[in-house]
């Protein structure tokens, strides 16, 4: 039952970033460039995305996951040096190529040759990642 | 505004992110998990999420399947993706590291983090763009790279 849930809620999350225009590089790139033919499409993506999963949370309370066990714990207040750092990362290559992680999957079986290097990169870096993560705790 | 595309894009957008955000309600409510596409990614990669391998691997299949089901009754293929190889291996090198180190992006931080009103993904969000929108100013409007 775990498997089927994950299958369906990947295929709504692929889908979805289809349809909103999120495997174009073009539109996401165009929503980070404030100063030149800025794209709007990025809010209404994340607006849209937040109304559905902010009423999955209301339903989390006093429930238990469908297929068992607990969800996850309240977010943790500590902000810390490496989700700073780690999110002015990601953004300096969210703009180089306008893929960010989901959609790079999504695109896999349109994006072509670009794509798949991308996605090596993008593996290569979650591979050392918990390595950087050692040297900047050191 | 006398572009159709332009015009229809923003509903598309939305169509789609609630299509995204029902996807992280469903992987919530029956699974329990937070849908974020850089831990699923990458708990895979790096060993640390081997232990439930299988649903991340159903889900990520899922993330491709059906775009190409989409894709056979709706041409939404255009990628408008660089051929610059360094460009892309920079790119992706910043994303797959950045991301871990955040311990999430857009998906997790974004979506499932803001929506129930976390302090680290909204901070994180914050960050992502404000470096994002940095980064495009410095490449495309000063530079002229990209």
């Amino acid at each position: 039952m775990k498997l089927v849930i994950a299958l369906i809620a990947g295929m709504l999350f692929g889908g979805g970033l289809v349809v909103s225009g999120m495997t174009d590089t073009a539109k996401v790139q165009g929503w980070l460039d404030v100063f030149g033919a800025w794209d709007p499409t990025l809010a209404f993506v994340m607006g849209g995305a937040m109304f559905p999963m902010a009423i999955a949370w209301i339903l989390t309370k006093g429930r238990s996951p469908m297929t068992g066990g607990n969800f996850p714990a309240p977010p943790e207040p500590k902000l810390g040096r490496n989700l700073i750092v780690g999110s002015v990362l990601f953004g300096m290559g969210w703009a180089l190529a306008g893929l960010c992680p989901g959609p790079s999957i999504a695109a896999i079986s349109f994006g072509g040759t670009s794509l798949w290097i991308f996605l090596v990169a993008m593996g290569a870096g979650m591979f050392i990642a918990p390595r950087v993560r050692a040297m900047m705790d050191a | 505004m006398e572009n159709i595309a332009f015009q229809t894009d923003w509903l598309y957008g939305l169509i789609g992110g609630l299509f995204i955000g029902l996807g992280g309600a469903v992987f919530l409510l029956g699974n329990g998990r937070i849908m974020g596409a850089s831990g699923l990614i990458g708990g895979l990669v790096d060993g640390s999420g081997w232990s439930n391998a299988a649903e991340r691997i159903v889900f990520l299949a899922g993330v491709v399947i059906m775009p190409i089901i989409v894709l056979q009754f709706w041409d939404r293929s255009e990628t408008n993706i660089t051929d610059n190889v360094l460009q892309l291996v920079a790119a992706g090198l910043l994303v797959g590291v950045g991301t871990r180190i955040a311990n999430g992006c857009t998906s997790g931080h974004g979506v499932c983090g803001i929506s129930r009103l976390s302090l680290r993904g909204i901070v994180a969000t914050v960050f992502y763009i404000m470096a994002g929108g940095l980064t495009m100013a410095l490449f495309r409007a000063v530079l002229g790279w990209i």
